[in-house]
């Protein structure tokens, strides 16, 4: 489990954020992503991989989540 | 002397891999990229951020260096302890040249070395007591600081000392902020852990001490910002800070150069964050937009070009009023830029240079140097991590050099092959490259120039590249005694 941020960028999109190693990359799709339901399996564009748990949308960004690493490159 | 094709830069690099073992020259090889601008992601085809070969010649520097020297130590009414042995201050002092307003000495501290100066027996028995002696010392000869800051270096990480009991006991004995930094440096790879260290510190200890207890006479604005990662280098912050003045916009706070602590206590109410080094601060600036909702945007005053389009992006980011003024702005420096750029293109024009710089700076400048008609064939820097290298490949041409920490050796073998007019890098790099013969600029403290930032800083910089490139000795590296006969009797002939 690690504290990552999530961010919405200029374009609208959710840029993923991991202070740790300092890592930023976009988030190339979600798996749920509705008012109620948020979170769930993440993609990043490197191919990384990582799991927030489903909860109600954040209410604003960038918010400070726990995420667990399924799967990163290197 | 002629641009590289991708096939030969390939080879180059192989060439100059070879000398080392496999291991190494594997692990090397990750480092050293060709740049291809359709590559969207860097980590594709440059490693960044990781611990250098044991062995070789870093340029790199240690965490201490990215907070005492970078962060922390611009900040001007505050007082610094380099706590440990006395070099790693002492060889540092006043090196990065954070030009500042005030009477050193009495309200102001950068220049000054303040440091514990461990002796065995503070190894052997601890320091803390030494540390908050100091601090009690300091209070009484510099009354007029506005807090301490405790700046690690190795031992202290190593024989396990409590700073941040020490620290704490003495803020609320003097009243003021004393930050303890665990910057010592064998943590991380590079500077830049140390950077981060130091962003955080700021938020741990002076953001949170100032949502507790201060109240400060402050009325925020509409238009208010702060400029967060300009260290003033030969007064960069200056000549940037004018031009978001004269577009309407209130500048609360410099982020660090020429900067105090109630700047830093201000910036939580700030509308907006302009951000120039990304890698040092873009921590706090991360931090700001998520705890306080300041947004923050990447801007680079380097070169009329990034001006523009920088100050336009700052506008947006306010109502039509500013958005005209940043035009307006653009318009009024027009007639110089297009002075300077009549006066020195024709000089400069088709010049190539090679850079090799800290974090931000490899690839703000490129658009500085186009401006003058130069060419950057080859860049790289000594600490950045992938998201720089992301940012970088958009900046550079295709099929041109990118180095990541590069060695003393690959630099040199680089240079020697590829020949270029100019080199912008550091005090270390800098007389090996004279000796070669090759122009060379410092781009680390602009050569005791400066500032480089900002309208009046292009100037400056468009002057200084004339100055090195065009100098006359360089046509004098050969001795009269070893030039060829004919150039002589062409020379008698004259
Ligand atoms: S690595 Fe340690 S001993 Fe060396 S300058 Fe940095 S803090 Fe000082």
């Amino acid at each position: 489990m690690a504290n990552i941020m999530i961010r919405r960028s200029e374009e609208g999109r959710y840029i993923f954020y991991l202070p740790k190693r300092d890592l930023e990359d976009t988030i190339v799709s979600i798996q749920f992503d509705s008012a109620e339901k948020w979170g769930g399996e993440i993609r990043l564009a490197n191919g990384g991989c990582y799991y927030i748990e489903p909860q109600p949308a954040p209410a604003r960004f960038p918010c400070t989540l726990r995420a667990k690493r399924l799967d990163a490159p290197e | 002397m002629s641009t590289l094709t991708r096939e030969q830069a390939e080879a180059l690099i192989a060439e100059v891999l070879e000398v080392y073992p496999e291991k190494a020259a594997k692990d090397r090889r990750k480092h050293l990229a060709v740049n291809d601008r359709s590559i969207e992601q860097s980590k594709k085809c440059i490693a960044a951020n990781r611990k250098s070969l044991p062995g070789v010649m870093t340029i790199r520097g240690c965490a201490y260096a990215g907070s005492k020297g970078v962060v922390w130590g611009p900040i001007k009414d505050m007082i610094h302890i380099s706590h440990g042995p006395v070099g790693c201050g002492q060889y540092s002092r006043a090196g990065r040249r954070n030009y500042y307003i005030g009477t050193t000495g009495i309200d102001t501290f950068v220049e000054i070395n303040f440091t514990s100066d461990f002796q065995e027996r503070d190894i052997v028995f601890g320091g803390d007591k030494k540390l908050a002696k100091i601090i009690e010392e300091i209070e009484m000869l510099f009354p007029l600081n506005k807090g301490i800051t405790v700046q690690s270096e190795c031992p202290i990480g190593l024989i396990g000392d409590d700073i941040e009991a020490v620290a704490r006991k003495a803020s609320a004995q003097i009243g003021k902020p004393v930050v303890p930094v665990r910057c010592e440096g064998f943590r991380g790879v590079s500077q830049s852990l140390g950077h981060h260290i130091a962003n955080d510190s700021i938020r741990d200890w002076i953001f949170e001490r100032n949502a507790q207890d201060v109240k400060e006479p402050y009325e925020p604005g509409p238009y208010d910002i702060a400029i967060i990662g300009d260290y003033n280098i030969g007064g960069d912050a200056w000549s940037s800070r004018i031009l978001l003045e004269e577009m309407g916009l209130r500048v609360v706070a410099q982020w660090s150069g020429d900067g105090t602590l109630s700047e830093l206590e201000y910036t939580p109410k700030v509308k907006l964050n302009v951000l120039h080094c990304y890698r040092s601060m873009n921590y706090i600036s991360r931090h700001m937009e998520e705890k306080f909702g300041i947004p923050w945007v990447e801007y680079n005053f380097f070169g009329p070009t990034k001006i523009a389009e920088s100050l336009r992006k700052i506008a947006s980011f306010f109502d039509s009023r500013i958005q005209e003024n940043a035009e307006r702005v653009i318009e009024k420096y027009k007639p110089m830029v297009d002075a300077v750029i009549a006066k020195y293109k024709p000089r400069l024009q088709g010049k190539k240079v090679m850079l090799y710089v800290g974090g931000l700076r490899p690839r703000h400048v490129i658009g500085a140097y186009e401006d003058l008609g130069m060419e950057v064939i080859g860049t790289g820097y000594e600490f950045a991590h992938n998201d720089d290298y992301d940012r970088t490949i958009k900046e550079m041409q295709d099929a041109t050099l990118l180095y990541d920490d590069i060695t003393g050796y690959e630099f040199e073998e680089f240079v020697k092959r590829i020949r270029p007019d100019l080199i912008g890098s550091g005090i270390k790099e800098k007389y090996i490259f004279q000796k070669m013969g090759i122009p060379f600029r410092q781009m680390h403290s602009w050569d005791y120039s400066g500032p480089y930032h900002g309208y009046d800083g292009f100037a400056i910089f468009a002057r200084d590249m004339d100055m090195t490139l065009n100098n006359p000795c360089w046509s004098k590296m050969t001795p009269p005694w070893l030039k060829k006969e004919e150039s002589l009797t062409a020379a008698k002939a004259a």
